[in-house]
């Protein structure tokens, strides 16, 4: 992720601000702000990652339509960041397509797991 | 409390699911004329995606967004009636032809049962498909005037690619934000012009849109935004997300750098419920998309399902609204609380009104035709972004003998990812229609059924198993 975010806000949230965090880094967003919102303009690029190839995805739609913005909300996979108002304390982490989950039921050999951003 | 209310079954006279432009307006004219309407909608508040957040922080916005958004905040109005019960952040995911509604809310299922239905659920954005469209940073223009409508949140530098009235007023609110884009990449060659002509006769009474249009060009040449024409062979590039759109245009080579890349390709009707009801659909060969055939006042062969605005039929906001009326004094008859003739007498002046707003469309439609590589593109594309299947994949189908989308499943699991072929169902009908031959109308379309959205166990089990639909 980077903390140069292409997106900006035409009036800061000020201090109603809610503070969440993504993959554990804190980030600010204005009351009301989808999850998704919040991630793009804290410059966050990369939100999931593809049960198939494992390629990176970000929103696409922000509509509730394409399910590209999945992500994990305390601990519940598949929650659409679009769809999804932010909330104080919330801790949204990147969804790492099929594997993370398979690693969570115990599977083995699913080379998959955290650490490789 | 809300919670343990709503979860007991509730019957109404008229459900609308989906509170934009066409639900708001039945939703008034139904509850005025004394029906009990519950309006039900997947968003925190009114408006769907036209007016979206015209309630909460877009109307602040109105400088940038414009007077056609700020006209939303009446309909919105319209809702404040005792005979409208509105229920937020319903995800619907199964509509019955005997009058039943499920829907998740809060983590928990609940059911309704209604007299009538009408299904207000609007458009989708047409799939834009084109090698890199995948990766992040590409989203569509519609996404980014949710992000401005609703968080007041703009890119910067951005580039928009493709065609459609769309690109140009999203082009201008950014322009108004203070965020113009770093250019714009028409896909629209010199020659559409000369074929829409033939339809100027009657664009001319929609002369309101063509005005419109000239206004938001007119502030697109003003702001210096460079803009290339009869673009080709899109293509994004990048590694973990995009960094340039390449094309060609005018003979040329290009590569513009780009961290954001909006696309747009028009809009299509969101057809998932009017699917999962088996209702019959016509191919729509001047929009390229499928409509669900409809009576004059947009009823379907299931005498409860009325269907209004874009989901019938691309026809735009005020379309929507007009229609939305129709199916409500139709609703009204059929409830008993007006006779024909009333219901014709004040359907009079909607009618005249609609045929107005229709009558630009044969003109919008031909100037910004998708070109033939939005619909057909290249074999290295994915073109199913949840199962990731490419066009060539599915041509490849098509020559062990697949006929059509449904089948296509069987083949390789394009559509069967969440999004329930959303976003790659045109796609895959016209690269298997090119492949063989015909026409799309010909192979057909996915077979959706509920659940129309996921929903967990634990939804599925808080649904009270006595009165299944």
């Amino acid at each position: 992720m980077s903390d140069a975010s292409p997106f900006r806000r035409l009036r800061e949230p000020g201090p109603s601000r809610v503070r969440l965090t993504f993959e554990g880094r804190e980030i600010h967003a204005a009351p009301g702000d989808s999850v998704a919102a919040a991630l793009l303009a804290a410059g966050v690029t990369s939100t999931r990652e593809t049960p198939v190839s494992g390629a990176p995805r970000a929103p696409f739609c922000m509509m509730g339509a394409c399910f590209d913005c999945v992500v994990e909300i305390d601990g519940e996979a598949n929650r659409q960041a679009c769809m999804t108002t932010v909330r104080e304390g919330m801790a949204v982490r990147r969804q790492r397509g099929a594997r993370r989950l398979a690693a969570r039921g115990g599977i083995e050999g699913d080379g998959g797991g955290d650490g490789s951003d | 409390m809300a919670a343990v209310t709503d979860r007991i079954e509730t019957d109404c006279d008229f459900a609308i699911i989906g509170a934009g432009p066409a639900g708001m307006a039945a939703a008034n004219l139904a509850a005025e004329g004394g029906a009990r309407v519950v309006l039900l909608d997947e968003q925190a508040a009114p408006g769907g995606q036209i007016y979206r957040a015209i309630t909460a922080g877009g109307a602040g916005r109105g400088e940038i967004l414009g007077s056609d958004y700020l006209a939303g905040a009446a309909l919105a109005r319209g809702l404040e009636q005792p005979g409208i019960r509105t229920l937020w952040g319903a995800t619907v995911w199964r509509v019955d032809a005997n009058g039943g509604v499920v829907f998740s809310r809060g983590g928990a299922a609940s059911r309704l049962r209604a007299r009538r239905i009408l299904v207000a659920t609007g458009a989708l954005e047409r799939p834009f498909p084109f090698p890199g469209w995948t990766l992040p940073g590409v989203m569509t223009a519609g996404a980014v005037q949710i992000l401005l409508k609703g968080a007041g949140i703009v890119p910067g530098d951005a580039v928009l690619a493709g065609s459609g009235p769309l690109l140009y007023l999203v082009a201008s609110q950014m322009i108004a934000a203070g965020a113009p884009p770093a250019a714009l990449v028409e896909t629209r060659g010199p020659n559409g012009l000369a074929g829409a002509m033939r339809h100027l006769p009657g664009a001319l009474r929609g002369w309101r849109v063509l005005a419109k249009g000239a206004s938001l060009l007119a502030a697109i040449r003003r702001a210096g935004v460079p803009r290339h024409t009869g673009a080709t062979g899109l293509r994004a590039e990048g590694g973990g997300a995009v960094e340039a759109l390449r094309f060609r245009a005018g003979g040329q080579d290009h590569l513009l750098p780009s961290r954001i890349l909006l696309i747009h390709q028009g809009v299509v009707p969101n057809v998932q419920i009017s699917r999962s009801l088996r209702l019959a659909h016509d191919w729509d060969a001047a929009q390229r998309c499928w409509r669900p055939r409809l009576d004059e006042w947009g009823g379907t062969e299931c005498e409860k399902i009325a269907i209004a605005g874009d989901g019938g039929g691309i026809g735009g906001a005020r379309a929507a609204a007009l229609q939305g009326r129709l199916a409500a004094l139709e609703a009204l008859r059929a409830l008993g609380q007006i006779d024909m003739a009333e219901r014709d007498r004040r359907a009079a002046p909607e009618r005249r009104a609609l045929a107005r707003e229709l009558a630009i469309r044969p003109f919008l439609d031909a100037l910004y035709a998708p070109p033939r590589e939005a619909l057909v593109p290249p074999d290295e594309t994915v073109i199913c972004r949840c199962e990731e299947v490419t066009a060539g994949e599915v041509r490849g189908y098509a020559a062990l003998g697949c006929l059509g989308p449904n089948q296509a499943k069987a083949f390789g699991r394009c559509g069967m990812g969440p999004c329930q072929g959303r976003y790659c169902g045109l796609t895959v009908g016209e690269v298997l229609a090119d492949a063989r031959g015909v026409a799309p109308a010909e192979v057909g379309y996915y077979r959706l059924r509920a659940p129309l959205k996921p929903v967990t166990l634990g939804e599925l089990a808080s649904l009270d198993s006595g009165g299944a639909a």
